[in-house]
């Protein structure tokens, strides 16, 4: 059987300088991995900016190419996709979702037309009724209905909305597999959990694949089924989800652990800071001063 | 005041609060074709900053964090305008609406100060970020270049900046030691108040704590107070002593840290807190149904009423008032407790000017 996406020893690397010292920058160094036809995951990418997360995720959506490796849909080489009808058959299996649905959207646009245009294009509804009908089944998978989106401007919409519409529009044309590139970090923290746990209900309600580019790893804890960590284009550190993050072995993964703030840190001085107790200003009281650290002093950690 | 009764067996310094706003009022007023729209983004708002406190105001976008802010450094440019209420600063000799834009001027900056959630927007990107040190603090410092420019690297020593950054210009620099730089030129002036909006917001986990800590590093040594303004609860949970929860124009809850994560009284922070993914948490985390609200038409009463599980009939009809309920935790919920009254019951001297301008 064939895999859904096989990522094989990806490198994309940019020339820089210019008559005087020239150098090449790897972005994306030797990654591999697979993605199954038969069981849909969710597919975490983690690491800090500068990581190649994003150029890993263009590539793996053809708008680059690699330098050198291979990425296969369903055994196609993507490099030897040719013509308008075989991209446009790649782009029906798989979509988009990015970052700031604020400007994925045409500020001068109707949100509405890019689902029709979606449904157009890929669904191969051509009457109006169709079209309208693909786009708020859509809407519907993601918990919103044509009625709340048409002929709205993306200012009218709240960001949840927005980035959930991003989503309907990826999943017209019925993809196999979703690229998420940081899609809720523009979203209010109240608002994140609706779009993370929608990406649950899409793995497994509608069985797509999803890769889950992110920093956030409290909300990859919570939804990735697998996670690769990446720092400088590598793979430091990939496996099961929960096993990498309970017990992260690489000592950028674990640096990447430590930065997480947590609610439960409260008073634990994770910023360096002993003092810090979260109950009214320290310096009020007289051990409060004592615990004042001042920039004098070294950092602990 | 109900607050400073409640805070005074906690704190004892609570009676000389660096900021004190009252009853701030401030509403977006557009006219258009003689039909006026207000959007209450600020709406009756009371809170008090101490010194050497980092205080905490969450809330999700659109419920009127960063009006707030602007309206307490009276930045505020019509059609935001102040309708009522009042903003107190212990360095400024009066309310800061009183003060003349020249006045304002000289205290900008040198007393009051701001770090901005893109860096890139308080940085010239054409000028070396010497340039805009001179731009920013050259003035309020008041000495020849040469000692300014010792002042200044001395400072950005303290924030392990090298102070070579001074020759580069802003895109030279990688996002966490631009908003460094921010910082270093929010806090050169050693100021007493500095606001924080949404300073890590952009910026990825490691770098993220290595600015907070940065912040709170130089908060502590120069025992200042921040305003600090994010919708991330688990920042708020690490950097603030207090924090005050806005929804919808409006102060919902307000507690020490520890306390409110503790023990949340209203039924919207503890849905903030609840649904925070944690690493190590399986366990099933719910969005809030709905939408906040449109602020230029508000539901009547509690404004969280629509969204609320708790909504009782009372909360559709009556505006719940911030209620001290502890030491220090002050809550507008009906539901938290029967003492909460209704605002009109609790207002006992309202502005007359103020009460005409509400329907």
């Amino acid at each position: 059987m064939s895999d859904l996406l096989a990522v094989d020893g990806v490198t994309k690397s940019y020339a820089f300088g210019g008559l005087f010292g020239r150098g090449v920058f790897k972005a994306v160094d030797n990654v591999s991995f697979t993605l199954e036809t038969g069981r849909p995951e969710i597919f975490t990418i983690v690491g800090e900016s500068g990581s190649g997360k994003t150029t890993l995720a263009r590539m793996i959506l053809n708008l680059i190419a690699p330098t050198s490796g291979t990425i296969r849909f369903r055994g196609t080489d993507l490099g030897a996709i040719r013509g308008a009808r075989a991209r446009m058959d790649f782009m029906r299996h798989v979509q988009p979702i990015f970052q700031n649905p604020f400007e994925v959207f045409n500020p001068l646009r109707k949100v509405d037309h890019y689902l029709f245009m979606t449904a157009r294009r890929f669904a191969g509804a051509s009457k109006t009724a169709e079209i309208e009908a693909h786009a708020d089944a859509a809407l519907k998978k993601v918990g919103l209905s044509l009625a709340e989106v048409k002929d709205r401007f993306p200012h009218e919409l709240s960001g949840g909305q927005l980035q959930r519409t991003a989503i309907a529009r990826a999943l017209i044309p019925g993809p196999s597999l979703l690229v998420a590139d940081e899609p809720v970090s523009m979203v209010d923290a109240s608002l994140r959990m609706s779009i993370v746990n929608l990406f649950k209900t899409l793995r497994d309600d509608l069985r797509v694949s999803i890769i889950y580019i992110t920093h956030d790893l409290a909300t990859a804890y919570y939804i990735s089924d697998r996670i690769i960590i990446m720092q400088k284009g590598v793979v430091v550190e990939s496996g099961p989800a929960r096993q990498v993050l309970d017990n992260p072995q690489h000592p950028y993964s674990i640096l990447l652990k430590n930065s997480v703030l947590s609610p439960e840190t409260i008073g634990e001085g994770i910023l360096g800071l002993a003092h810090h107790s979260g109950e009214g200003p320290p310096a009020n009281s007289a051990e409060g001063r004592a615990f004042t650290r001042t920039l004098a002093q070294p950092r602990s950690s | 005041m109900a607050k400073a009764n409640g805070k005074a067996v906690n704190i004892p310094v609570a009676a000389d609060p660096v900021l004190s706003v009252r009853n701030l009022r401030a509403y977006y007023q557009m006219q258009y074709f003689g039909i006026v729209r207000e959007v209450r983004a600020v709406d009756d708002i009371t809170l008090h900053v101490n010194r050497n406190e980092i205080y905490g105001i969450a809330g999700e976008s659109s419920c009127g964090k960063t009006s707030l802010i602007k309206t307490i450094a009276a930045a505020n440019r019509p059609p935001l305008n102040v309708i009522g209420g009042s903003v107190k600063y212990s360095f400024l000799d009066r309310d800061i609406f009183r003060m003349s834009e020249d006045e304002l001027s000289r205290v900008r900056w040198k007393h009051l100060s701001y770090i901005m959630q893109g860096s890139m927007n308080v940085l010239n990107p054409v000028r070396r970020i010497r340039k805009s040190f001179i731009d920013f603090a050259f003035r309020h410092i008041n000495r020849p270049e040469r000692e300014f420019f010792d002042i200044v690297a001395q400072h950005l020593e303290r924030l392990r900046l090298s102070p070579s950054v001074l020759k580069a210009y802003p895109h030279e620099l990688s996002g966490g030691m631009r908003q460094r730089v921010t910082i270093a030129l929010a806090t050169i002036c050693r100021p007493e108040f500095i606001i924080a909006d949404e300073p890590t917001t952009a910026l990825d986990v490691v770098v993220q704590k290595d600015v907070l800590s940065t912040i709170r590093e130089v908060q502590q040594e120069m025992r200042s107070s921040i305003l600090f303004v994010t919708h991330d609860m688990t920042v708020h949970a690490n950097m603030a002593d207090r924090l005050g929860i806005m929804y919808a124009g409006r102060l919902v809850e307000e507690a020490p840290t520890r306390d409110i994560f503790a023990n949340p009284l209203h039924p919207y922070t503890a849905h903030l807190i609840q649904s925070l993914p944690r690493i190590g948490d399986l366990s099933p985390k719910k969005a809030l149904p709905g939408a906040p609200p449109n602020l230029s038409d508000p539901p009547a009463g509690c404004r969280f009423h629509p969204r609320c599980p708790l909504a009782m009939d009372i909360c559709r009809r009556e505006n719940p008032a911030l209620t001290s309920l502890g030491p220090g935790h002050r809550v507008a919920c009906f539901a938290a407790s029967s003492e909460v009254r209704p605002v009109a019951e609790t207002r006992e001297a309202a502005n007359p000017k103020v009460a005409e301008a509400r329907p």
